[in-house]
């Protein structure tokens, strides 16, 4: 095996980490804003607000993310009213398209992940809250959901490598991401080993990077919790 | 929208290979699983170093990737192979048996988790129990171990399994004709992407639904049995 043509096209490859990083953050943050949302809305007592929540992460969690990816970005090209509309110039692009799946996809998982992270709050903690004569909504922001996020706080660091690792079907269309730019250096080398060893090592980096994170976070946040 | 100009049947005969893949993908992971379960549980150094790289290195690249590497680099390698042995001709790697042993292996190293948790949760005393009256190592293992690992191993073993699923629309991209790959050929014939792909969807939901279902039976037929046996 020979890497320096490798060296040769690297800036190709940080292009590529610049592209897959910016995809995967924007994505995580947009999905989470969306996730909480969603999650209260799962556990919503109106019926009406549950079945659209359910609806929406039952058909995320149940299809593929190239086929969800797909359907935005070749799909939306067959319906004439978007076609028609000032939305085209959004779906259009390869990039916003990735955007918009990848934000739904993990806006879908972590809103799970947060159900189930809600579901188990103390109930102690909301009597306590109440007895202080806190309300509803200061209930949610200042214990429900701190508490939540703290506990879900492992699964969702899974859900951060899913998505990282998911991200690699931007390559697909036509995008240089990671995936991307290996695929390029393949076709123009014809050198797999090479091209996509070094993409791979491009993404363990980017994984470890995230689980280290994730562990300095549980770390602080258990502190904060007053160390159980 | 949702007249698909004939196209239905070659979809359809898709996803029966989308179905193919996935299973034989799912015994192939078992079979890695297994194996790396028992190595990391193994006293053995090199083993046990074996197991931990594969399952470190495996789950921190994405499935693309790894396909992509086996499908590309296995051809190039079979092929540096036979021309070693003097065999001229090229050589390609179907990409049938590419995406199953890629699914397969990357698979296997989840399911090492999997079983190996399982395999921790089976009470010590079950295991010396079963030494004390005689058995074998492989007597134990199969009458003892597994049969109460399993019970443990089911919730994982079913997410895996719906992960794994969907992870085999990612053949399509090397060039294999399952559900995605049809889909995609009668989208460009007809230009009707949109109806093609929701159709997939739908079947994918369909296969994940069925799924969660067999398994919401299995686990419940298996945690019936172990508190008959109390």
């Amino acid at each position: 095996m020979d890497f320096s043509f490798i060296l040769d096209n690297l800036d190709l490859y940080l292009q590529g980490l610049l592209t897959t990083s910016k995809l995967v953050l924007s994505a995580l943050v947009l999905g989470f804003v969306i996730a909480v949302p969603l999650a209260l809305m799962r556990l919503s007592s109106v019926f009406a607000l549950r079945t659209i929540a359910r609806s929406y992460i039952y058909f995320l969690r149940g299809t593929p993310l190239l086929i969800q990816l797909f359907l935005i970005y070749y799909g939306v090209g067959q319906l004439e009213s978007i076609k028609a509309s000032f939305l085209w110039v959004f779906f259009k692009e390869a990039y916003w398209c990735a955007l918009l799946a990848f934000t739904l996809n993990t806006s879908a998982y972590t809103a799970e992940i947060l159900r189930g992270a809600i579901n188990t709050t103390p109930e102690g903690e909301i009597e306590a809250a109440k007895s202080f004569g806190m309300n509803k909504w200061k209930i949610l922001r200042r214990i429900l959901l701190p508490s939540a996020f703290r506990r879900a706080l492992p699964a969702y660091s899974n859900e951060v490598i899913f998505l990282l690792h998911g991200s690699a079907v931007a390559g697909i269309i036509t995008l240089i991401d990671i995936t991307g730019a290996a695929r390029i250096i393949n076709s123009k080398y014809y050198s797999p080993f090479e091209a996509f060893i070094t993409a791979a090592l491009f993404y363990m980096l980017l994984s470890f990077l995230v689980i280290g994170l994730f562990r300095l976070l549980e770390k602080k946040w258990q502190q904060s919790s007053g160390q159980q | 929208m949702f007249n698909y100009d004939g196209y239905l049947n070659t979809v359809l005969s898709g996803a029966l290979i989308t179905i193919e893949v996935a299973l034989l993908s799912l015994a192939l992971a078992i079979f890695f699983g297994i194996l790396g379960a028992l190595a990391k549980l193994s006293k053995n150094v090199v083993l046990r170093t074996v197991a931990v790289s594969y399952t470190t290195i495996i789950r921190s690249v994405p499935d693309l990737v790894l396909m992509l590497l086996i499908y590309f680099g296995g051809q190039v390698f079979v092929n540096y192979l036979a021309l070693l042995i003097g065999y001229e001709e090229y050589i390609e790697i179907s990409p049938f048996i590419a995406g199953v042993s890629t699914i397969g292996f990357i698979f296997g190293a989840y399911l090492t988790e999997t079983f190996r948790g399982a395999i921790i949760a089976v009470p010590k005393g079950q295991i010396e129990a079963g030494e004390a009256i005689g058995m074998s190592r492989l007597q134990v293992l199969r009458r003892i171990l597994f049969p109460q690992m399993m019970r443990y191993a089911l919730p994982g073993f079913g997410n895996n399994w719906l992960v794994l699923l969907k992870t085999t629309a990612l053949v399509s991209v090397i060039g294999l004709d399952d559900m995605v790959r049809k889909a995609s050929l009668a989208a460009g014939a007809t230009q009707k992407p949109f109806s093609f792909y929701l159709l997939v969807a739908i079947a994918f939901l369909a296969f994940t639904t069925i799924s969660t279902l067999l398994l919401q039976w299995a686990e419940h037929r298996y945690s019936l049995q172990a508190k008959g046996e109390k």
